[in-house]
């Protein structure tokens, strides 16, 4: 007992020394760093004036925007707007992060005063933390002062302050947005050798960021303030991949393997078609190559599944409790025969018309946006693409009961006869769509990198026309001759 | 000490280097001498434990490159081909950064920061930006880093370039010292008569290969055959000189007051013919060597003629 004892202070001990050993060279890069990007005032003066004139602002105008609505008794709308004001008051030094980090980064190798740093006694590890924490303590300090800065006048001037919970999800938001941002630097670095191309590529982290802050907006000008936990913790999971791909793709080999940017577009488009193009015939299409390629994405087959169902489910029945549809907008006698359904379906505009092919190219537009947006957004909107629709059926299924209908036998007449064939294609292609949005996580070596993406396309379009197109047709001449006279012959049966 | 064995590095479709053998012995100044593109930098990057070898295996300072990659990196002196500064810190911080990443304690950083700004007359300008230097003085403030923790081997890209001529001498004096005090020096130049000064050994790569390793004199005589002798008079006695000569190695040519021959034994030939020719009263004023220059040797090679 005794020995045990010792042991294991010796092993807290000694796992001090070895987080202190590894630990302390990249604390002594960072403080360079740090003390680096204090000394240019590109950098400083820019968050200066972020964090002192634009509370003064955000403060002015919610100020004004408060005395104005409170003519008219609305001083909830400009409530709303304090919270959103002070995120972006945290959010815009933030972004200096991205800055900061290609800078540091790509940077760095661009002036060549990178291999003088890697020929010292530095692991990959130890670089990449000095680094990583370099790029966001500053921009993150300044987030923070900025937000309480504004919360002070504000609190001082209107008499509004924000509550603990509000406060500190807006830090963690703050704190979790610049480590994404820094950590897809990271990887935006090593895929590119020049400051220009890095910037170039950066295009990648900030228009999923540019979505999360309208993700914000929204949820703050709802009300949802507890939403935004889930939006940080969502952020978090992010934070964890992004670093640890970050991990693997800081190496010194990729760092100074690469001496220029070249794009092989000949070698792009073998890559291309080799994925692409069948082998060996139709018959071995079937039988071998697309049952390969779907064994292959089989962990995004069953995380779009997880995430499409569960999360749709989830948010359809959440959405049917908390705004539920009064009964009087619910006519059911639109569904009395196919014509009223048709004419309810053109009026309404958002659903295709009940034809084959009408039903056929929006489902086809929906995977293919599905597609393009996944490589944007590391495949996280193509799935929520998907999550729409289902989370709309759940939904209705929540409702109907209300009027007297049993929601399995409308899912068993409406959705099934169909829904087997295009929940299929639309699972098999969303899953494709998020293995190429994530595929830039991965270095080159393991598969990743340009080509990798441009591989993962190929395979995209072929299951897209081998499989999921077929699907699809066979779905919307289903849908448009039996499932919707099912629906009809069902309801009209009650 | 730095041994290599059959190092090669393939970067996608391209050899960068090529089934490399070399060894330097502590004390011993190797120059890598090559064209650019032809594998210098990868590989001084790959026996800095920069890069890792596709194939074969350098062990430095008794430490290999890929399994001991940490020991190799704390026991080697790097000069690369860029001094690659932080241009908005001053010389004396970037030193000090430099020191405490290689674990110095900071009263040794001072000590051998003080020192080296002393040797190479940096001493004045350690508090001002680097972004003030001039290319030579960057140059200095980069060979200050790679000595600062005093390593056993130093691998130096370009060590004198953009500097003027006394600081050049000041750097080619420190690579002396440093093998005189057992150091094992690689040395990339493009500066031959430098390579030459300084290397004990000289390398040449080509398209990734060692096509030819030898001393300077070896390579000379591979390569442009015996040396060439000369002997010069003060008066003309042309017929005399050419027939006491002949009588012991073949005359290449002769002028009025000169005449040239070759042997690959110029130490015991050469003391007979002065003899000869001093017993037939001539009146000889010099016996040398024709200089033969490393670059004769250096084009012949890179031009694929050796």
């Amino acid at each position: 007992m005794v020995v045990d004892e010792a042991e294991s202070r010796s092993g807290v001990r000694s796992r001090g020394k070895l987080w202190k050993e590894m630990l302390g060279p990249a604390l002594v890069l960072t403080r360079r760093e740090v003390k680096d990007s204090l000394r240019d005032w590109r950098i400083i003066v820019p968050i200066l004036l972020l964090v002192t004139v634009f509370p003064f602002l955000a403060n002015f105008a919610a100020a004004r925007g408060l005395a104005f609505v409170n003519q008219y008794g609305a001083r909830l709308l400009m409530e709303r707007l304090f919270p959103f004001l002070m995120l972006v008051v945290g959010f815009f030094p933030s972004t200096f992060s991205l800055v900061i980090a290609l800078e540091t980064f790509v940077g760095e190798k661009e002036r060549r005063s990178l291999e003088p740093l890697l020929a010292t006694p530095f692991t990959d590890l130890q670089l990449y933390i000095g680094k990583l924490l370099a790029s966001t303590i500053p921009p993150v300090l300044a987030s923070y002062f900025g937000m309480v800065f504004y919360v002070l006048l504000l609190g001082f001037t209107v008499n509004w302050w924000p509550t603990f919970s509000l406060f500190a999800v807006g830090v963690v938001l703050a704190t979790a947005q610049a480590l994404v941002m820094v950590s897809a630097a990271v990887i935006v670095s090593a895929q590119s050798t020049s400051v220009r191309a890095a910037n170039l590529l950066a295009s990648f982290i900030i228009i999923p960021m540019a979505f999360l802050l309208q993700a914000e907006a929204a949820l703050l000008l709802m009300g949802h303030y507890g939403s935004l936990w889930l939006l940080a913790l969502a952020l978090v999971v992010v934070n964890v991949l992004l670093l640890r791909m970050g991990v693997t793709v800081f190496n010194r080999e990729h760092l100074l393997g690469r001496e220029v940017d070249r794009i092989d577009f000949k070698g792009a488009w073998r890559t291309f078609w080799q994925a692409f193009w069948p082998r060996r015939g139709l018959g071995s299409l079937y039988l071998r190559e697309i049952p390969g390629l779907i064994r292959a994405i089989g962990p995004e087959i069953l995380f779009t599944l997880l995430v499409v169902f569960g999360g749709g489910v989830f948010v359809g029945v959440w959405g049917a409790a908390q705004f539920p549809l009064p009964l009087e907008v619910m006519d059911l006698s639109v569904l009395g025969d196919l014509e009223s359904l048709e004419q309810a379906v053109e009026t309404a505009g958002i659903l295709p018309k009940f034809s084959t092919l009408a039903i056929f190219s929006n489902n086809v537009r929906s995977l293919i946006l599905g597609g393009l947006l996944a490589l944007f957004s590391l495949g996280t909107l193509a799935e929520l693409l998907l999550l729409a629709p289902v989370a709309i059926i759940a939904y209705i299924a929540m409702l109907v009961p209300r009027l007297g209908i049993d929601p399995w036998g409308m899912l068993v007449a409406g959705v099934l006869p169909h829904g087997v064939f295009e929940l299929s294609a639309a699972v098999l292609a969303t899953a494709q769509a998020m293995r190429m949005g994530v595929i830039i996580l991965r270095s080159p070596e393991k598969g990743g990198g340009v080509l990798g993406i441009v591989r993962e396309l190929g395979h995209f379009v072929k299951l897209f026309i081998f499989l999921v197109l077929p699907f699809l047709l066979a779905a919307a001449w289903i849908e448009a001759e039996i499932s919707t006279r099912l629906t009809i012959g069902f309801l009209s049966g009650l | 000490m730095i041994e290599i064995e059959g190092l090669t590095k393939q970067f996608e479709a391209i050899l960068a280097v090529d089934q490399v053998n070399l060894k330097v012995a502590p004390g011993e100044v190797l120059a890598l001498l090559g064209p650019n593109g032809a594998g210098k930098t990868t590989t001084v990057r790959m026996l800095s434990a920069i890069l890792k070898p596709t194939a074969g295996r350098a062990s430095v300072a008794g430490f290999d490159t890929v399994r001991d990659s940490l020991e190799v990196r704390r026991n080697v002196g790097v000069l690369t081909e860029a001094p690659g500064l932080y241009k908005r810190m001053s010389g004396h911080e970037y030193l000090d950064f430099f020191g405490e990443v290689r674990g110095l304690s900071k009263s040794k950083r001072r000590e051998r920061i003080l020192h080296l700004a002393d040797w190479f007359r940096m001493a004045d300008v350690l508090d001002r930006r680097l972004g003030e230097y001039s290319k030579g003085m960057m140059q200095k403030i980069a060979l200050m880093r790679t000595l600062l923790h005093d390593p056993p081997v130093l691998l130096l890209d370009e060590p004198t370039s953009a500097m003027d001529p006394e600081s050049a001498r000041l750097v080619r004096d420190t690579i002396l010292q440093m093998r005189d005090s057992q150091r094992s020096v690689i040395v990339c130049t493009h500066n031959l008569p430098e390579a030459e000064e300084l290397a004990d050994r000289i390398a040449v790569i080509r398209q990734g290969r060692i096509v030819v390793d030898g001393t300077p004199d070896e390579l000379k005589l591979r390569l442009l055959g015996a040396p060439l002798m000369e002997v010069r008079f003060s008066r003309s006695s042309q017929n005399g000189v050419v027939k006491v000569v002949s009588q012991f190695v073949e005359v290449a040519a002769s002028g009025d007051l000169w005449l040239r021959y070759r042997t690959g034994k110029p130490e015991e030939i050469n003391p007979v013919v002065l003899r000869a020719l001093l017993d037939a009263g001539l009146p000889v004023l010099s016996l040398s060597e024709v200089p033969r220059s490393l670059e004769s040797v250096y084009l012949r090679v890179v031009s694929g003629e050796a």
